[in-house]
């Protein structure tokens, strides 16, 4: 069966992703330490929606406003983030195992926050340059570790990622072991990543950056298609390959050190929404990247409500909700890579 | 008897001789002038050299490049489709230099059919076919009714229309050569070049897909050229051959002009047998024992 992409199809595709969306932050509003009911929560947003919504209880209003609403927030950020650039990495280096968690490209993230909180500590809205800067520098060290005879190779490209992955968390650990008496959030939140502590950069501002970042992927969908057979056929039907990579390059670092930034290395999400976003909709990325920022954004939404519900009051860190699912979802994918 | 053998009857060597298609006035399509190339490793002796060679290929015909392993083929296609310049001469396509071309009009004007074309992702057999239509597209641009006729008539001539719903990494190696090469005609290009596109192929899809790029030459008035370790298909299909040995051009002409017996044995190393069919076609037996 053929379904040709028309802007239609990306439309309604959109659509009903974002209604999805919409239902899983609702349901994430409602459920917490304290469980809100469907009918409270629906007219407590109605009336906030219309102006009105002063005259619930302070309480009420602390817990969805302050409390669950920032936190869902910032998870719909991280979660397009991340699987934008790990959609967009495992175009670049033709690599359905790429993801900025497997490649260290996190880890590089984490350790470019933790290095500029050290050294510019009074500076906290530095932390996404530093996070940026990591993320680059790592990205450059996969990559010249992945290349074997000239081209890019498969295996090596992921040791070389797990490698660099394991040595820069040692450094963050020893950074975060040794330099105490400062203000750092948690190893879990850097190694695990975690949305508990609210982001140091206003949220107008993190959405900005994602929209642009995103934004600039999404110019070379079209090209990104071809380049999925490799450089030299992306080549011969007219791609300017180099300036393609750059830009993809460039914006799924942005992405990521914006995802590292405020919640820690994440893991998985880059992987698994591309290839179940994949396995729905069709690789054409002029439909996948919206799809999967928008899928991104469902996935660690839920995660999260999961992380902060499941052995509540405690809260786990929303990393090791997505690794529980991430790690089968690599393996499968290797194995049916090796087969 | 199909209407392909007819066709491949009808336009034996001798046949096309007799009958030119192209008038006489109308310049070749691609002219290759002293064109050479070397590769060369920083500051080192070059590696490989191929030595300047001069030839043209007309639209309409079909054009073999032979030669041994290593003997510059490749190298001379890359020439050809401009991903390489030449150090020396030119390589012109209706008058413009392919390498100076920018990347957009290059892939309007050359199609270029690779070995091996790997896909990283599934997909179908359509889906594959339209990025020939990229070239012509700025941005994000969704493919219109234009582009799906074209991709539409490719896939007719290309014989690969009836599956045209299928994933790619589902399909034969015969099938899956037809949708590359529908691709590449969905680029609508002036020059169409292929590395190999008997590779992995049996002896039926073989003289199938020759048979296809003779009648889309002619139909479209395309100049083909191809890269091919086969002999005798390339004398029966081409118009005309490029004999290449250790980066110098040996013989250009038509298949019984260059297929001389010496010739053939001392390129190839081999002993072998070279006769002609009452059509003026050469056929080239192997001898395996040592005479």
């Amino acid at each position: 069966m053929i379904r040709p992409l028309t802007p239609r199809r990306l439309l309604l595709t959109c659509a009903g992703l974002g209604g999805i969306l919409l239902l899983v932050v609702f349901f994430s509003l409602k459920f917490g330490t304290r469980s809100i009911s469907v009918t409270d929560l629906a007219v407590f947003l109605f009336r906030t929606a219309t102006g009105r919504g002063d005259t619930a209880a302070s309480d009420f209003r602390l817990i969805i406003l302050d409390i669950r609403w920032p936190r869902i927030l910032l998870a719909m950020i991280v979660g397009a983030a991340l699987s934008v650039a790990g959609a967009s990495f495992q175009a670049l280096l033709r690599n359905p195992l790429a993801d900025p968690y497997v490649l260290g490209v996190s880890s590089g993230a984490g350790l470019g926050s933790i290095l500029t909180l050290i050294w510019a500590a009074e500076m906290p809205a530095a932390t996404p340059f530093g996070a940026f800067a990591g993320a680059v520098l790592a990205t450059s060290a996969v990559y010249l570790l992945g290349q074997r005879g000239g081209d890019l190779d498969s295996y090596a490209l992921l040791l070389g990622g797990i490698i660099t992955a394991s040595f820069l968390s040692a450094l963050i650990m020893f950074l975060m072991t040794t330099i105490s008496g400062r203000e750092l959030r948690g190893m879990a939140f850097w190694l695990m990543g975690d949305l508990s502590t609210p982001s140091p950069v206003p949220a107008g501002w993190l959405v900005l950056v994602l929209v642009l970042g995103s934004g600039a992927i999404y110019t070379t969908a079209a090209d990104l298609n071809l380049l999925l057979s490799g450089e030299q056929e992306a080549m011969h039907l007219g791609v300017d390959v180099g300036r393609v990579k750059i830009v993809v390059y460039l914006g799924a670092s942005v992405l990521t050190g914006l995802a590292v930034s405020v919640s820690g290395a994440v893991g998985y999400v880059g992987l698994m929404v591309p290839h179940l976003v994949r396995l729905l909709f069709g690789s054409d990325y002029r439909l996948l990247l919206p799809a999967t920022a928008l899928g991104g954004a469902i996935v660690v939404v839920l995660a999260d409500t999961l992380a902060r519900t499941v052995v509540a009051p405690t809260q786990l860190p929303v990393g090791a909700m997505t690794a529980l699912v991430g790690a089968p979802v690599f393996i499968y994918l290797l194995r049916r890579r090796i087969a | 008897m199909n209407p392909g053998e007819k066709t491949a009857e009808a336009t034996s060597p001798a046949a096309r001789a007799a009958a030119p298609r192209a008038p006489a006035s109308e310049p070749p399509r691609l002219t290759v002038e002293l064109a050479s190339y070397s590769y060369t490793p920083e500051g080192g002796a070059p590696l490989f050299t191929l030595e300047a060679t001069s030839f043209v290929a007309p639209a309409r015909e079909l054009t073999a490049i032979l030669g041994r392993n290593g003997s510059g083929k490749s190298t001379l296609l890359r020439l050809l489709a401009g991903t390489l310049a030449p150090l020396s001469g030119r390589v012109k396509l209706e008058g413009f230099e392919v390498s100076r071309l920018d990347l957009r009009t290059r892939a309007q004007r050359i199609a270029l059919v690779q070995q091996e074309t790997p896909l990283l992702f599934p997909v179908r057999v359509w889906d594959f076919v339209i990025q020939g239509r990229h070239p012509y597209s700025r941005g994000l641009r969704f493919e219109n009714e234009e582009d799906r006729a074209v991709a539409r008539q490719a896939l007719v001539e290309a014989g690969a229309d009836h599956f045209r719903g299928r994933w790619m990494h589902k399909l034969s190696g015969g099938e899956k050569q037809r949708v590359v090469l529908a691709r590449a005609l969905t680029q609508q290009p002036l020059l169409l070049l292929l590395d190999e596109p008997t590779l992995h192929l049996d002896i039926a899809a073989q003289v199938d897909l020759l048979r296809r790029l003779r009648r889309i030459a002619a139909d479209r008035g395309y100049a083909v050229v191809v890269v091919t370790h086969e002999l005798n298909l390339a004398a029966e299909f081409a118009d005309r051959v490029i004999l290449l040995d250790g980066g110098k051009t040996l013989r250009v002409g038509t298949p019984a002009e260059v297929y001389q017996q010496d010739l053939l044995q001392e390129v190839f190393g081999t002993l072998l047998h070279v006769e002609v069919s009452s059509r003026g076609t050469p056929k080239v037996t192997f001898i395996g024992k040592e005479a």
